[in-house]
């Protein structure tokens, strides 16, 4: 292993991996896009048919690439992931009040995450439409839908202001950038912030073809 | 990795989460508005210690909207023409029309989009000031505004133009008027929604009656005024 002694876990498949840089790249170039036709002093920036193009065009694949990855991917994989997420256990519970319990795949601070950009993504997707059409059809213009879309991008920031200092900076947590980069992370590192998924991993014997198929293709 | 988790005690917080998320911010069609009007008044006090764009956001609440890149007008070679139902069709510069009397006027400005601005600071020249140096034909019962960006174009009736707090703009709080704004000169009509105010202004044509503006042609209303809402 090129890696030397250090042994490494899967984490992630290729269908979650992709799902997590679609949804972040697309949040970028949306961001950026949107910022570009919102703040008076970056109003002048760029032909502005183009930005709004860049914008909508953006959220359009965002939402297709998403469904494809639903529909062509490992989709038995993702809904273990979703199930996953949803169930916050004792422990989960217990963690969310500070006691240092042991965490599954995800601790309950991620699961919330999951949940809270989950949302976001819809009324992000639901408000955007609302801009849209209301131009094209003004019953459908509510004071409310600015409100909502720019309140959205607001908190978003900050929620992503969190996500990248524990993924990026926090010397206890930025090794799980690797994990949703190249999908594994180091055993000991799962042991110490995952260790009942760990206990899982272990236990298992029976890998999902993907897991196979990428254990392969790292030889 | 098909262990059946012993998770008999799990909660479908995540769901719920999500849900309730889901479920307030599309209720916030309602009262996003008036919370968020609040809630400015509230942080306003700490926009003056936060950067620049963040304070602007919460101070003035500005959006800038165009249907093109916002043009680049150079005030020293830019010409507004007055022309139509007039007597005697002309060609003004900045520096007429900034010779022309001078009105100023402190108005509330709103966005048919929700948002507003209140108390902009706005000087400029009145209508009927700067219509008569053409001196408009009895005939003349409309007026057509079009925007240098080559795309914009919106009409007022000659009588709402005589409004007393309508004018053709320069300045806004204290500062000549910025390109996203609308420089060299901007139609303002505080009583109708923003998008009546036609910017980068450069050609004024008098009618017999008001046509269908860009957005008009788009299902917005020709009269676009503003029910006064709280």
């Amino acid at each position: 292993m090129p890696e030397g002694r250090k042994t490494y876990v899967h984490r992630f498949s290729r269908s979650e991996r992709a799902v997590h840089w679609i949804h972040a790249a697309a949040f970028f170039v949306l961001l950026g896009s949107g910022l570009v036709l919102y703040l008076p002093s970056l109003a002048a920036i760029g032909n502005r048919a183009f930005v709004k193009d860049v914008h909508l065009y953006t959220a359009i694949a965002w939402a297709l690439a998403l469904l494809g990855v639903v529909l062509f991917g490992d989709r038995k994989g993702l809904r273990r992931t979703l199930s996953d997420l949803d169930g916050f256990d004792l422990d989960d519970r217990l963690w969310l009040q500070r006691h240092p319990t042991k965490q599954g795949r995800f601790n309950a601070g991620q699961k919330l995450n999951a949940a809270v950009t989950a949302a976001f993504a819809v009324l992000f997707a639901v408000s955007g439409i609302l801009l849209w059409y209301g131009e094209r059809d003004t019953r459908f213009r509510f004071a409310g839908t600015i409100v909502l879309h720019d309140g959205l991008m607001w908190i978003s920031l900050v929620l992503l202001a969190g996500h990248l200092y524990l993924s990026l900076i926090y010397p206890r947590t930025r090794h799980a950038l690797r994990g949703i980069v190249r999908g594994d992370v180091e055993l000991q590192w799962a042991r110490e912030h995952h260790p009942k998924w760990v206990q899982d991993v272990l236990a298992s014997t029976q890998p999902s073809s993907e897991d196979k198929a990428e254990a392969q293709a790292r030889g | 990795m098909e262990i059946e988790r012993p998770a008999l005690d799990a909660r479908p917080y995540g769901r719920r989460t999500f849900l309730t998320l889901v479920a307030g911010g599309l209720t916030s069609l309602v009262w996003g508005p008036p919370v968020w009007g609040v809630a400015r008044d509230v942080l306003l006090p700490v926009a003056g210690v936060l950067p620049p764009p963040l304070a602007g956001l919460i101070r003035s609440g500005w959006r800038i909207y165009s249907v093109t890149s916002i043009p680049h007008v150079d005030r020293s070679t830019w010409r507004l023409k007055i022309d139509g139902l007039v007597e005697r069709p002309v060609e003004l510069s900045y520096a007429d029309l900034r010779a022309m009397p001078r009105a100023e006027q402190v108005t509330d400005f709103h966005c048919v989009t929700g948002w507003s601005v209140a108390n902009v600071r706005w000087a400029g020249v009145r209508f009927r000031d700067l219509l008569a140096v053409a001196r408009p034909l009895s005939t003349a019962q409309a007026v057509g505004f079009f925007s240098g960006d080559g795309a914009y174009s919106d009409s007022l009736t000659l009588d709402q133009t005589y409004l007393g707090d309508a004018m053709l703009a320069y300045e806004m709080d204290g500062k000549p008027l910025t390109r996203p704004h609308g420089a060299p000169a901007r139609v303002v009509i505080p009583e109708m929604y923003g998008y009546k105010g036609v910017k980068w202004l450069n050609q004024i044509t008098l009618l017999d009656q008001p046509f269908d503006g860009y957005w008009e042609t788009r299902g917005y209303d020709r009269n676009a005024w503003i029910d006064h809402r709280a």
